[in-house]
C-alpha cells in the first residue's frame, strides 16, 4: 500500500484537529455515517485522510452543501470543515443562515487568522496589529468572533464553542458535544484556533506565543 | 384528456410525476410560482438565503442520493453559475428550470432569450451539460420529465431553459402518454458500505485534463440519445428559420401561413441546446436548395453563436438574423421579415 504522505506543510494545525475529530469518530462508532464535506483553502486537503466518506465543495459553498445533504440523508452525521475565511467571509451569509434555521449540521472551523493556502493574506479573523501581505502596515480593523455573533442567533439547544489546538482534552471534549447536538437535531459549530506557521513565519515557541495572542482575543470555552 | 394548466403547474406536475423529493429556491420572478406551488405540494423544500446556497442545497442532496432541483432566472441564474460549475466538475445530476429574464443586469423581469449562452456555458467549464428548451407547455412538461431522468441516467447537471411568458401561460395541456413515462430512479453517490473519497481540485494539470476528457468522450458517446430538433417543412425550403424556444413556436406559424402563400420556407427548431442537435442542423443547412437560414431570436445573437459554432464549417450558408433582445417576436413580424428577402 502506498503511504498517504502529508499534504499539510510542517507544524499545521489542521492534522491535529482531523485527528482529534476521527478519534472521537472512532470511539462512538460513527465513521461509516459520518460525511465530511471540505470547503476549499487548505480545508481541501484533508480530502483523503480519514476512512469516511469525503468530497471536496467550493470556496465558502461547503455549509449549503452540507445542508442539502443533511436534509436528504436524515441519518448522516454531517461534517462541514472550513478554514476561518471559508466561514466567516465568503461563507458567511450561509453559515449564519444555518445558524438561523437550526440546520442539524457541524461545523469545523479552523481559525488560524490567515488564507492559508493562498499566502496568509487578511482574514476576518487577523489580530489587530498582524502583518499580512494584505495588510503591509499591520492590520487596523475588528477581529470577527464568529461564534459570539452566531450564538445571537442560533437556537438555545445549538451547541457553540471556541478550543484550540494546544488543549487535546477540551478538543474531545468539544467534539462529542457538536456531534451530540446533531444527533439532538441541532446545529454546533467548534471553532479551533490553530497554528500557520507558514504564514505566521514563526517557528517552534514563536507559533505557540503567536497561539496565546490569539487564545487573548479569542476566548476558548463553551459559547452560552 | 386536457387540464388547463399553467407553465408553474406544468414544471411542478413534472416534477412531481418524475419523483423529485426535494427543492431549494430563492424568490424572483418569474420563477416563485414554482417555490410557492411545490411549498404547497406537501414535498420537502428549503427558502434558502440566496441562489448559491439554493444549488449547492441541490447539489448535497443528490449527493446524498436525493432527485431535487431548483428554479431561478437572470441574476440568480448568475449565481447559480457557481454550484452548476460544482455539478459539471462532479458530474452531479442536478436540475435547474430558469425562466428567462431580460438582461443584462436585472432587466426586465418576465421574458426574454438572453441566457442561453448562461445556460449553455455559464462557469469556468466547458458546457459539459444538458439544456433543453420547450416551445409549448406539453413540451415543457416533456423536456422537464426528460431533465430528471437524463440527469441521473447520465450524470450531468440539467437546464430547463424557459421564460417568464411561458411559466405563466395558462392553457389546456393534454399530457396523455408521457405522464407514464418511465423514470431513471435515483442512486446515492456516496453509497454506505464503501468509503469514497472525492476530489474536485487537481494538484496536477494531466490529472484534471484527463478527466476532461473522459467526461468530453462520454457526452459525446450520449449526445445522439439526447440531442433533439423540430423540422417542418425543410426538405424543398428555399428559406430556412432557425429559432428556439416560444420563438420557435412562432417561427412555426409563420412557416406554416407562408407556405400557404407558397414561399418555400422551413423550420429548424432545436429542442437541446446542449447537447446540440448538430447533424440534423448540418444535413437541414447542407441542402442545397437553402439560400438563406435565418436565425430568430429575442437577443442579440446568442442562439446564432451557437448555430454557427455547431454548423460544420465546409457548410456554406448565407446568414441572416431578426434579433429583438428582451422583446417578444410576432408572427406578422416573421412573416413580414421572410417577405422581403430578395431570394
Amino acid at each position: 500500500m502506498v503511504e498517504n504522505l502529508a499534504k499539510f506543510c510542517p507544524g499545521c494545525g489542521h492534522p491535529i484537529v482531523l485527528m482529534m475529530l476521527h478519534r472521537v469518530l472512532k470511539q462512538n462508532n460513527l465513521e461509516a455515517q459520518t460525511v465530511l464535506g471540505l470547503d476549499i483553502g487548505c480545508s481541501l486537503l484533508a480530502w483523503n485522510y480519514l476512512p469516511v466518506n469525503t468530497f471536496q465543495t467550493h470556496h465558502g459553498r461547503v455549509v449549503p452543501t452540507m445542508v442539502g445533504f443533511k436534509r436528504a440523508r436524515k441519518n448522516s452525521l454531517s461534517v462541514a470543515y472550513v478554514g476561518d475565511g471559508g466561514a466567516y467571509a465568503i461563507g458567511w451569509q450561509s453559515l449564519f443562515h444555518a445558524a438561523l434555521r437550526d440546520e442539524p449540521i457541524m461545523v469545523i472551523v479552523v481559525n488560524n487568522t490567515v488564507y492559508g493556502m493562498t499566502g496568509g493574506q487578511t482574514a476576518p479573523t487577523t489580530l489587530s496589529g498582524q502583518i499580512t501581505p494584505t495588510s503591509p502596515c499591520g492590520f487596523e480593523g475588528v477581529s470577527l468572533h464568529g461564534p459570539e455573533i452566531l450564538r445571537q442567533v442560533a437556537n438555545k439547544n445549538a451547541y457553540i464553542a471556541r478550543t484550540a489546538v494546544n488543549d487535546p482534552k477540551q478538543m474531545l471534549d468539544f467534539i462529542g458535544e457538536a456531534i451530540a447536538a446533531q444527533q439532538a437535531g441541532h446545529f454546533s459549530l467548534v471553532e479551533f484556533l490553530s497554528f500557520c506557521p507558514t504564514n505566521w513565519r514563526t517557528a517552534g515557541m514563536g507559533t505557540l506565543k503567536k497561539l496565546e495572542e490569539m487564545r487573548l482575543v479569542y476566548p476558548v470555552g463553551e459559547i452560552t | 384528456m386536457k387540464k388547463l394548466m399553467t407553465g408553474y403547474e406544468v414544471v411542478i406536475q413534472a416534477a412531481l410525476d418524475a419523483d423529485v423529493e426535494s427543492m431549494f429556491g430563492y424568490p424572483i420572478t418569474p420563477t416563485c410560482e414554482i417555490l410557492s406551488g411545490w411549498a404547497a405540494s406537501g414535498k420537502k423544500y428549503l427558502q434558502t438565503e440566496d441562489e448559491i446556497a439554493a444549488g449547492f442545497g441541490v447539489c448535497g442532496a443528490v449527493l446524498a442520493g436525493e432527485k431535487s432541483f431548483t428554479v431561478s432566472s437572470g441574476p440568480g441564474h448568475i449565481l447559480l453559475q457557481d454550484s452548476f460549475s460544482m455539478a459539471e466538475a462532479m458530474r452531479l445530476p442536478a436540475v435547474l428550470v430558469i425562466g428567462q429574464r431580460g438582461g443584462p443586469s436585472s432587466g426586465t423581469v418576465i421574458y426574454s432569450q438572453q441566457e442561453v449562452m448562461l445556460a449553455c456555458f455559464g462557469g469556468n467549464g466547458e458546457g459539459l451539460r444538458l439544456v433543453y428548451s420547450p416551445a409549448s407547455l406539453s413540451e415543457l412538461y416533456l423536456l422537464t420529465r426528460r431533465a430528471f431522468n437524463e440527469a441521473w441516467k447520465y450524470r450531468y447537471p440539467a437546464v430547463v431553459l424557459t421564460d417568464g411568458y411561458m411559466l405563466k401561460t395558462r392553457q389546456g395541456v393534454d399530457l396523455g402518454k408521457m405522464e407514464k413515462m418511465e423514470n431513471i430512479p435515483s442512486t446515492s453517490l456516496l453509497p454506505d458500505n464503501k468509503v469514497v473519497h472525492w476530489p474536485n481540485i487537481y494538484t496536477a494539470e494531466e490529472e484534471l485534463n484527463a478527466v476532461l476528457e473522459d467526461n468530453k468522450k462520454d457526452y459525446e458517446k450520449i449526445s445522439s440519445e439526447i440531442e433533439s430538433c423540430e423540422k417542418f417543412g425543410t426538405d424543398n425550403a428555399k428559406v430556412l428559420l432557425i429559432a428556439h424556444g416560444i420563438v420557435g413556436a412562432v417561427a412555426r406559424m409563420a412557416v406554416e401561413e407562408l407556405q400557404k402563400k407558397g414561399v418555400k420556407v422551413g423550420l429548424f427548431r432545436p429542442i437541446t441546446l446542449r447537447p446540440f442537435p448538430k447533424k440534423e442542423l448540418d444535413k437541414v443547412c447542407g441542402w442545397k436548395g437553402i439560400k438563406k437560414a435565418i436565425v430568430i431570436e429575442s437577443s442579440f445573437g446568442q442562439l446564432a453563436r451557437v448555430v454557427r459554432d455547431q454548423l460544420a464549417p465546409e457548410i456554406d450558408v448565407s446568414f441572416g438574423y431578426l434579433q429583438k433582445p428582451g422583446l417578444g417576436i410576432e408572427v406578422e413580424e416573421v412573416v413580414d421579415f421572410v417577405k422581403k428577402l430578395k431570394i
